[in-house]
This record gives structure tokens, sequence and C-alpha cells, in this order.
């Protein structure tokens, strides 16, 4: 590690090689504060051609680096290593291109979600992926993790806005990938990699034209299932909306407490539909609205841009609100396919029943997208673990309803060991392919993702044991 | 030869561009491609897989290819799950027969793909060629959600799954859309679909060559939310028509307020040239920066070729509307290179550059080496000769 510490204060900076224990100890851990490893050592390059430089030291020393964008990612995807280095894009945050007439933007890696639409909102355009945390969270991690944000109902996620990325492969080589380009499409298999398969260093991405009107609905019910049918009957009448939320009673009570959001008092559930595009269109499908949320006991309509914002403030605040009604918690994030909801919420119902511990429901419903917040006491003995058995349960839940893991916060090293439930060795070893032509060393991102997989040039078998290699120490188990 | 799977001798009709195979191999299930890449391997024995078998001839031709491996008989539409619009379908399902299922509950896969009977699923996945549509929709990569690919070596994998909202693992699916048949054969897919418009019009005029280009972009950056907006160009001597497709239950509303943009006339009838180029012996597919449609015009005015696409979205087909002797082929893909990335889709010319320069190329023959060591999936078809 020292060789390689001063290599690599031979190009950077002096204050872009951070060795300080103190100061290592702020990147220890990402959203998901529960892993945590100090890393080796961080760096802070500005350019692609730094990030190269670094990937290709690593190399040299069979050191493996993880990529850290804004450490806002939930599932430990960029959880150092302590025998690693630590590659942060907080240093490359420059938008080097807006270009409305091909509607696109060219940011580098460290931008931040929002700063891209605020860079073009007066001019008429946003970029529309919008997760939670778009304000802090960077396009780097975004293209990683495929991220989406309430909006992706109709909008789609990350990959379906992405043009073009330059990337630092695990050799150290610059690539663009391009959807320009033909062959195989790489840049779809390198969005939502987790960091694995190289480091994005300039990213392409593609601007919407902000919608003609849009239309925000909150819906009170009085219970769960008659929102859940709500859901349903809007997709059945063929109305895409921009976006359907769901909160539960105890989701609502926990987003009163904290932001006084105000919604209908006595909600089962609310949900909020956001209806976008040209105006008539979007008249009628309101009309259309109406008619089915027809049992709900109060519909508000946001007359203006402040009080559409009063109506996302509960849905928005309500991961941080649950800390007031319970001193500790687990965000869970599963996906069922949509009609398999209220059998799900049933379910999840009857294991927070059994295990005596309460569940708060916050979910993109348009898309079958749960987000369970399972409610602990951390001085509870026996607490802790128990909430890990529900939370636990209802990933389960999804896989046994032809679902997934995770719908936005990744695999990273909190999912990596229910990979196997939902994919069988084969699946994962041909994943495992794709990593071998991308990254032969295994030294982008080890540990992420894949449980403990085979090594690349290994023929597949039984697998026993750790590898004779690791034993001895001449290779790396990624 | 293999146990249960149909495998026939192969005739002259079965030759993929001059190379003739020995078996045809004709399994109804997963595993019995799997049966039958299994057993190639042992042998190897070098594989091309085919949907309808209708654009076999695009590519250069195979370097070897021992079995065809007819996916017709997977026809199979497994599950249509209208709730979630969801379907999953076998490779082998005709998109005509997707489509006629999908329209008895009122939905669709939004891809446009011309000449459906004809056309499979699995084939449509290997070519990926974007359709009018693409410019609101997505392309084939974006609308699939799961996919089962049987590997050279017999390995049964899947990637993704039935629901759209889903980050799980590496998404194979993007990687073997338009891989053309050189990693593995799809055995089976599954889509998000949309709802079926309630109302569609096209806006239809005649424009010059040099009013394109702009009406495009001012479409493309209207708020009225069209579906695709495309050109016809037959004769690069003579006029253009834009096409722009509404869709919704004010469709005659919007299409009123775009003809304001264009001129033109509003319509219900699909113009007959949509979404589609018939000749295909030459075809090539032209990307670009739609701001940069003005200047493709102009060197696609120069070559001879005609013209069909978006030019909002920066993509079009190319095909010649005279004899083109193979120099002249190769002069005009070479000029619009200046403009555009030009893939040669199908041409039967082999001295031809069909990809020009692809900065991932190194990284493909690295994919493809990981998936195909063998080189016995459609070996030489592909970007670089992979
Ligand atoms: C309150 C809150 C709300 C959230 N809401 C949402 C939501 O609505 N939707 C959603 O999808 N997610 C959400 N997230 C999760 C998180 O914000 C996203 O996953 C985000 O994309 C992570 O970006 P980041 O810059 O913080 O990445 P980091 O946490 O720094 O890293 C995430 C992963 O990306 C890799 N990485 C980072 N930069 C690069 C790069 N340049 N090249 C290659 N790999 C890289 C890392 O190695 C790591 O594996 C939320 C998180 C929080 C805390
Ligand atoms: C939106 C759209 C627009 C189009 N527009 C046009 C157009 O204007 N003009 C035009 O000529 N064509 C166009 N096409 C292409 C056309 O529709 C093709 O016929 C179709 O894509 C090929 O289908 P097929 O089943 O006949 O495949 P085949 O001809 O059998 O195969 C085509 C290629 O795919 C491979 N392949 C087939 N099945 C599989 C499988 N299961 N696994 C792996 N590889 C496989 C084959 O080896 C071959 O390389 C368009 C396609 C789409 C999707």
């Amino acid at each position: 590690m020292d060789t390689l510490v001063a290599a690599l204060r031979s190009f950077l900076p002096g204050d872009s090689v951070i060795t300080d224990p103190v100061r290592l100890r702020t990147y220890e851990c990402d959203g998901l504060t529960y892993h945590r490893a100090t890393p080796g050592v961080v760096v802070l390059p500005g350019t692609a051609e730094q990030v190269a430089r670094v990937v290709r030291l690593c190399n040299e020393h069979g050191v493996p680096f993880v990529a850290r964008g804004s450490g806002t990612g939930l599932s430990g995807g960029a959880l150092p290593r302590e025998d690693g280095v630590l590659i942060v894009t907080s240093k490359m945050r420059a938008i080097l291109e807006i270009d409305l007439p091909n509607r696109r933007a060219v940011v580098e890696p460290g931008v931040t979600n929002l700063a891209i639409t605020e860079a073009v909102r007066d001019r008429g355009y946003y970029y529309a992926p919008d997760p939670s945390s778009q304000q802090v969270c960077s396009i780097g991690g975004n293209v990683a993790e495929n991220s989406g944000g309430a909006h992706c109902l109709k909008y789609g996620f990350t990959v379906n806005h992405v043009e073009a990325c330059e990337i630092v492969t695990p050799d150290g080589d610059l690539v663009t990938l391009d959807r320009m380009d033909p062959g195989y499409d790489l840049l779809g298999a390198f969005i939502g990699s987790e960091g694995t398969l190289g480091i994005a260093t300039r990213i392409t991405v593609r601007l919407c034209r902000a919608p003609e009107a849009v239309t925000t609905v909150l819906a009170a019910f009085e219970s769960i299932e008659q929102g859940g049918q709500a859901v349903s009957a809007i997709i059945g009448a063929g109305i895409v909306p921009a976006a359907i939320e769901m909160m539960d009673a105890l989701a609502i009570e926990a987003a009163e407490a904290a932001v006084a959001c105000s919604y209908p008092e006595g909600a089962g559930a609310v949900l909020i539909v956001e209806l976008d595009g040209p105006a008539e269109e979007v008249a009628r499908q309101f009309a259309r609205l109406q008619e089915i949320c027809a049992n709900a006991f109060e519909l508000r309509v946001a007359a203006d841009p402040a009080e559409r914002a009063a109506i996302w403030k509960g849905r928005k605040s309500a991961f941080a609100a649950v800390g007031r009604i319970s001193p500790a918690y687990i965000v869970q994030d599963g996906v069922v396919p949509r009609t398999s909801l209220p059998a799900v919420l049933a379910a999840i119902d009857r294991l927070s029943a059994q295990h005596g511990i309460r569940v708060a429901n916050v979910f993109h419903a348009g898309d079958g997208n749960l987000h369970p917040l399972v409610l602990f006491d951390d001085e509870e003995p026996g607490a802790g673990e128990r909430a890990e058995v529900v939370s636990g349960a209802i990933l389960d839940l999804c896989i046994e309803h032809g679902g997934s893991i995770t719908g936005e916060h990744g695999v990273g090293v909190d999912k990596s060991r229910y990979m196997p439930k939902m994919f069988s060795a084969d699946d994962l070893d041909t994943m495992q392919l794709v990593r071998c032509a991308f990254d032969p060393r295994g030294l982008a991102n080890p540990g992420k993702v894949f449980p403990t997989p085979r090594l690349c040039g290994e023929v597949p078998g039984v697998r026993k044991g750790v590898h004779p290699l690791v034993e001895s120490g001449k290779a790396e188990q990624f | 030869m293999i146990e249960g799977v149909t495998v026939r001798q192969a005739g002259a009709g079965d030759a993929v561009r001059g190379v003739l195979p020995r078996w045809v191999a004709l399994p109804e299930t997963v595993e019995e491609i799997a049966a039958v890449l299994r057993a190639c391997a042992e042998r190897d024995l070098a594989v091309v897989p085919a949907g309808g078998g209708t654009k076999l001839h695009w590519g250069p031709p195979p370097e070897r290819c021992d079995v065809l491996l007819d996916l017709c008989c997977m026809n199979e539409i497994l599950e249509h799950a209208a709730g979630d619009l969801v379907v999953r379908a076998q490779a082998g399902v005709t998109m005509d027969a997707l489509a006629g299922t999908l329209a008895d509950k009122g939905q669709e896969l939004a891809l446009d793909v011309p000449f459906s009977e004809g056309t499979t699923v699995g084939g449509t996945l290997a070519t990926a060629l974007p359709g009018p549509r693409s410019f609101r929709y997505g392309t084939a990569r974006d609308l699939l959600i799961g996919i089962t690919v049987v590997l050279p070596d017999g390995t049964i994998a899947r990637s993704g799954g039935k629901v759209v909202k889903n980050v799980a693992g590496y998404d194979l699916g993007k990687l073997f859309t338009g891989s053309y048949g050189t990693l593995g054969v799809i055995a089976e897919a599954t889509f998000r679909l949309h709802p079926l418009p309630a109302d569609r019009r096209w806006v239809v005029a005649g424009l010059d060559r040099a009013e394109a280009a702009p009406a495009a972009a001012a479409l493309a950056a209207s708020q009225t939310e069209p579906s695709a907006i495309e050109v016809d160009w037959p004769d690069p001597a003579g006029p253009l028509t834009l096409a722009v497709l509404v869709e919704g239950t004010t469709a005659e509303a919007r299409a009123a307020a775009l003809r304001e943009l264009t001129g033109g006339a509003v319509t219900r009838e699909r113009p007959s040239w949509w979404g589609l180029i018939e000749g295909d012996e030459v075809l090539a597919e032209a990307r670009f920066l739609p701001a940069d449609a003005g200047a493709v015009l102009d060197e696609v005015a120069a070559t001879g070729l005609a013209l069909r696409g978006s030019l909002a979205a920066g993509r079009v087909l190319l095909t010649p509307c005279r004899d083109l002797a193979e120099d002249e082929l190769a002069a005009a893909v070479a000029r619009l290179r200046e403009r555009a990335r030009v893939h040669v889709l199908a041409a039967p010319y082999d001295g031809l550059d069909r990809w020009g320069q692809v900065s991932g190329l190194p990284l493909m023959r690295r994919v493809k080496e990981r998936f195909d060591p063998g080189r016995r999936m459609s070996p030489g078809r592909f970007v670089g000769g992979i």
C-alpha cells in the first residue's frame, strides 16, 4: 500500500490523496450505515485520465478499487476495502455540455442528479429519472445502480436515459460505450452493474421536454385494499400516470409527525397520482381518474406548484420520518407484480403480527416496488434480530410472487446472499462471464452483487470450501 | 442424433448466405435447445440460430455452419399477465401471433415490427432494429424485462424477471438484444406492454429537403407528446414526406395543433411506407445526432440511396434507389460516416466495411470469447467479424 500511495501522490495533488485515519473514516460507509470498513486510501481524481491512472496503478499492485459518488447508496455498494483504493468522484462535478438541439447533456460523474434538471429547467427541459435522493446523489452512482424515481412508471430508469458513457475499464483503459455504435449493448450491461465493470467518467444523458400540464392528486381511502384496487383500475383503464405512490396508515402517521403534511385524517391509505403530458390528454385522464377513485373519501387536487409540493412532501419525507415513531428501522426494497400487491401486503401484515414488529408501507405502487420500513427498538433485546427476520421474509415473499429482491437500491453487499434465491447457479455463472470479460482480475468493487463467485478461468462445477489459489494467497476471489 | 429432438438433413434452401449446414434441428423446449447445443459442443459443430428466417442473409456469411437451429417450434405464449402489463413468450412465437393475443386484452408490445407474420420474438431481439415509436417507447432493449438464453455449451441462464422494475444482477437481456446469434440462443423473453392507444392520428406533409430537418426538430420540441416522427425519401432527387403520429384519447386535437407546425393533412390512415423498407438486399442503418439531420440529408442526396426513418430520433434506414455497384456503395457509406454511424445490415458484398469504427470493440471481443470460446455461434457474422 505504501508504494501505491507514493505513486498516487506523484500525479495527484496533495489534497486528493487521503491517508489520514480520521479523514478516512468519513468514507467508511454509504447510506447503509450498518456495514463499515475504513478504506486503505481515498483518492479524489479531477479528470478521467487521473481515474484511469489510478486504476492502472491498482492493476500493477493487484489492489482492489471501489468507486464512490455521493455515498447515498442503500445497499453498501460503495463500502470500501481496507486493502483497497476508494475512488471518489466528488471533484468531477462539471456539466460539460448542454445541447438542447440534441436534447442531451454531457456531465462528469460527480454531478448531482438534480443539478442537471436545474441547469435546463428554465429552458423547458429536465432530466427524467428522479430518485428521492436527487439533491445529493451523483449521476455516476445513478448509472451504477440504474436508479429510478417516482416518475419511472411512465419515463423509465437511468438505463433508458443514458446515451453514452465514457468508462475506465478495470484494466485502466478509457473506452466510450455509445448507444449509437453497432455491436453488443455493453452500455446497457454496464448500467446497473454497481461499479463492478469499471468506473463511469463522463456520461451523456437524454433531456426530456417538460410536460405541458401536470395534475397531482391525493386520494384518501379507508383501507389499503381500496387503495390497491384503485391502482389496478387506473392501469386497467389504459392510463399510464407519471407516478402512482401509496402510503399506509403507519407511514402517514410518521410523515404527519415529522412534516405535518396534513393528509386527510383517518386514512387507511393515501394514493398520490401524478398525470402529465399534453393539457387535453391530462384533463381527460383526470376525469377518468375521478370516476375510478369514486370510493375515496377525499380527493385533493393540487391547484398550483405549492400545493403539489405539499402533497409530495409527506411521501418524500417518509423514510426519514419513521425516525419520529421508531428508534430504529430497516428500509427494505423489493418488487412484486402489481397484481400481487394485495396478497403480499396481507402477508406482510401477518409477518408483522407474528413477530411483533411494526411495518410501515411506502411504495411505488404503479410498478409494484415496495419499500416496507421495518420498525424496531434497538434497546429492546432481540428486536433487531426479529426485524431482520421480517425484513428477509419480505424478500422471500417477493421472490415467491415472481418479483425481485431489489427494484432500485441495488444488491451491493447487503443482498448478495439473496441472489442464489432469485437466480440459479447457472444464471449467476453466466453473469460472471460478463464480469470476467470486463474484469478478469476481479479488482473492480469485489465482494459486491455476487455471493463469492468462482474465479475467472475456472471451469464450472461443484464448489467446495475456499479456492486453493485464494488460500495460498495467489489469487483474489471476487 | 440427439434424444427426443427433431433433426433433419439440411437442403439447399437452408443455406445461410451460401453456407450450407449439414443438419437442421427443431427443438421444442428450452431443454431441447440445451441438448442440441451440448451435442454440438461435444462435436465442435458450428450453429446458426434461425427465427422466421426472414433476415438470415443479413451480415456476412458464417465462417462455418454445421447446424441451423430453427426455433419455429418454440411457439408458445407462456404467460400474458394483463393486469401487470407483462407477457412472456418463447423465441419462436411470431410477432403477429403475439400482437393478436395482446390485442384481445387491449394491449400491445410497442415495437412496430414490420412483416410481423414471418418475424419471431427471437429474431426481433437478435436484430433489435428501432421502429417509428422508439422515439417515445424506446427500442427492444428498453421493453425487454427478462430473458432466458442458452449458451453455446448448453447452459440455460435467465436474467431479469417479470417485473418492470428490477436491478438484481447483470442484465443479460441487454447483452443478447442485438447480438445477431453470436453469443448464444435466445429461448424465451418477457416484455413490458402498453395499453393500445384509445385513438391515433397521423399528420402527413410533403416537404423540400431543406425544410425537413427544422420541421422534425420543431416537432420533437413540442409538448404534444408525439409518438413518432418519420420521414420517407424514396428518391433523393425528389421531395420528402414527413409524418407524425399522435396517440391517446385526444389525438385529433393534438394532431391539429401539430399541423400548425408542419402543414399537410391529418389522417387516421397509417401511411403505406410507415416504418418499413421492403427491399433489403442492400440495407444500411445510420444513427446521428438530430442536429446533424440536415447535413445527413445533404450527404444522402449525393449517394443514390433512399431513406426512411426518424430525423428527430437520429436514425434512418437506407437502401439503394437505383443499381449501386459495390464500390459506389462503399463510397456512399464512407461519405455518410463523416456525419453518422453507419451499420451496413445487409449487402451481398464481402469486401465492405460493415461497421466502421466501434470504440467498445476490444471489450466486445472479450465478451464473445467468454460466452463462446469455441467460436461456434454464428462465427464471423457480427461487428468486427466476431
Ligand atoms: C434518502 C434516500 C432516498 C433514496 N431514494 C432513492 C430512489 O428514490 N430511487 C433510487 O433508485 N435510489 C434511491 N436511493 C439510493 C441512492 O441514492 C441511489 O442508489 C444513488 O444512485 C446512489 O448515488 P451515489 O452517488 O450516492 O452513489 P454511491 O452510494 O456513492 O455509490 C453507489 C454505487 O455506485 C458505484 N459508483 C459510484 N460512482 C460510480 C461511477 N462513477 N462509476 C461506476 N460506479 C460508481 C459505487 O461503487 C456503488 O456501488 C435513496 C437513498 C437515500 C439515502
Ligand atoms: C422495429 C423494427 C423495425 C424493422 N424495420 C425493418 C425494415 O424497415 N426493413 C427490414 O428489412 N427489416 C426491418 N426489421 C427487421 C425485421 O423485422 C426482421 O425480419 C426481424 O427482426 C428478424 O426476424 P426473424 O424471426 O425472421 O429472424 P431471422 O431472420 O431468423 O434471424 C435474424 C438474425 O437473428 C438471429 N436469431 C434469430 N433468432 C434467434 C434466437 N432465438 N436467438 C439468437 N439469435 C437469433 C439469426 O441468427 C439472424 O442473425 C425491423 C425490425 C424491427 C424490430
